[in-house]
């Protein structure tokens, strides 16, 4: 009789409700710092699902958006929760220290409020390079690319300026206006007319060069991957709109430099 | 040579630099740098052996997206950390750079054609991607 209730209600008997709630505390926690992070959909469905799985959960449901996570949990303890996703940045960095975690939850050495403590850890240390040195990596990273797209040695100078102010002035306008696209389009702006500035001061020589270098620390390359790889896993929701995201960045900052050259051509 | 050579070093650097940009794990940055620098170099071989821009980037993405899946099982890091820094040098900013410019130049039939070739070069990434992901599922189902 007992086999028979659980096998109707899906929750193990060995689990109290306060145990259910601190599991599901951690797998949300989870794919909310993933999801957060710049992840892809369904490496956070597919951590919760383990995470879940591994403490003895059957059948957990959760259902990821780019905007939000649902998590469930059928049987005697229901439960249901929905956390809402506002702010997205990208730290690869705690992706893979909640894959680390998520692991060791997996493989059994991390008990639920062991885990939920990590993971609050995890979350209150930023782990963030310092700005600054984001910069100068973008600045070098430009010039890189000058470099690569065939390039002369003579324009990395003002590819190296450009790219790197360009990058600070994104973080700072992000700072201030929470609108990623608006922020990239002034950024735009503002690598088209330093760059045009160079080439008119003698300094720089190919203006189109000078201006693919710097914006390239900008190209939504994470999102064009994530689009691709959510759509492959058959997140088609997620992929349509990270896809969306990756176009209205590409749109920004190409109107931003078309507004350039067509008041200095 | 020495054009190769230099390839080499700014591809391997910007890569790893993207790799700093996004916060990865610094021990894993080497590596980020090494995938970029080889999508890279499979591009520009290609390009330099006379084929199109689009198979070109077609086998530097498969690769991209190989090497990655092999350093996230041995260093078991999610594959997103690889195959972003090795993805972006193949996004076709010039491409695109180039068709905004005929259109503020009013030359709408050049900038319509790059518009339609960055498109393509898009969708040849999306589909190296997904082609490594296919042979790689097919290997693991085969082998078990």
């Amino acid at each position: 009789m007992h086999t028979d209730t659980t096998i109707l209600h899906g929750a193990p008997p060995h689990l109290t409700k306060e145990e259910i709630r601190t599991i599901t505390q951690v797998c949300l926690m989870a794919g909310r710092i993933i999801l957060q992070n710049g992840g892809e959909t369904y490496r956070v469905e597919d951590t919760m699902a383990r995470i879940a799985a591994a403490y003895g959960i059957e059948d957990p449901q959760c259902f990821v958006m780019p905007t939000g996570i649902i998590f469930a949990i059928s049987g005697a303890s229901q439960a249901t929760r929905l956390f809402r996703i506002n702010e997205r940045n990208i730290n690869l960095g705690k992706v893979a220290l909640v894959n680390d975690i998520s692991r060791r939850i997996t493989s059994g050495t991390l008990q639920p409020v062991e885990a939920l403590a990590s993971l609050k850890e995890l979350e209150k240390h930023s782990r963030e390079y310092p700005a600054m040195l984001k910069v100068l990596a973008a600045a070098v990273a430009s010039g890189c690319f000058l470099i690569m797209f065939q390039g002369s040695w003579s324009d990395f100078f003002p590819v190296f300026v450009t790219g790197g102010l360009g990058f600070l002035f994104f973080l700072f306008v992000h700072s201030i206006v929470q609108i990623k696209f608006f922020a990239e389009f002034l950024t735009a702006l503002l690598i088209g007319t330093t760059a045009v500035l160079f080439v008119k001061l003698g300094l720089g020589h190919n203006l189109d060069q000078i201006i693919i270098g710097s914006v390239m620390p900008l190209v939504p390359g994470l999102h064009i991957t994530n689009a691709v790889r959510d759509l492959m896993a058959g997140h088609l929701v997620s992929g349509l709109s990270k896809g969306a995201e990756a176009f209205l960045t590409a749109f920004a900052i190409g109107s931003g430099i078309a507004t350039i050259l067509s008041i200095f051509y | 040579m020495m054009d190769i050579f230099s390839q080499l070093v700014t591809s391997f650097v910007s890569s790893a630099l993207f790799g700093f940009i996004f916060n990865s794990p610094t021990r894993m940055l080497p590596q980020c740098g090494f995938v970029g620098m080889a999508g890279w170099i499979a591009y520009y071989a290609g390009i330099e052996l006379g084929q199109g821009v689009i198979p070109a980037t077609l086998i530097a993405a498969f690769l991209v997206t190989v090497i990655s899946q092999l350093f996230a099982k041995q260093y078991k890091t999610p594959i997103i950390v690889f195959s972003v820094a090795g993805i972006i040098p193949l996004v076709p900013g010039g491409i695109a750079y180039d068709a905004m410019r005929n259109v503020v130049e009013n030359q709408y039939d050049t900038a319509v054609q790059l518009a339609v070739k960055a498109f393509m070069i898009s969708g040849t990434i999306a589909i190296g991607l997904v082609l490594s992901e296919v042979v790689n599922q097919v290997i693991r189902k085969t082998i078990k």
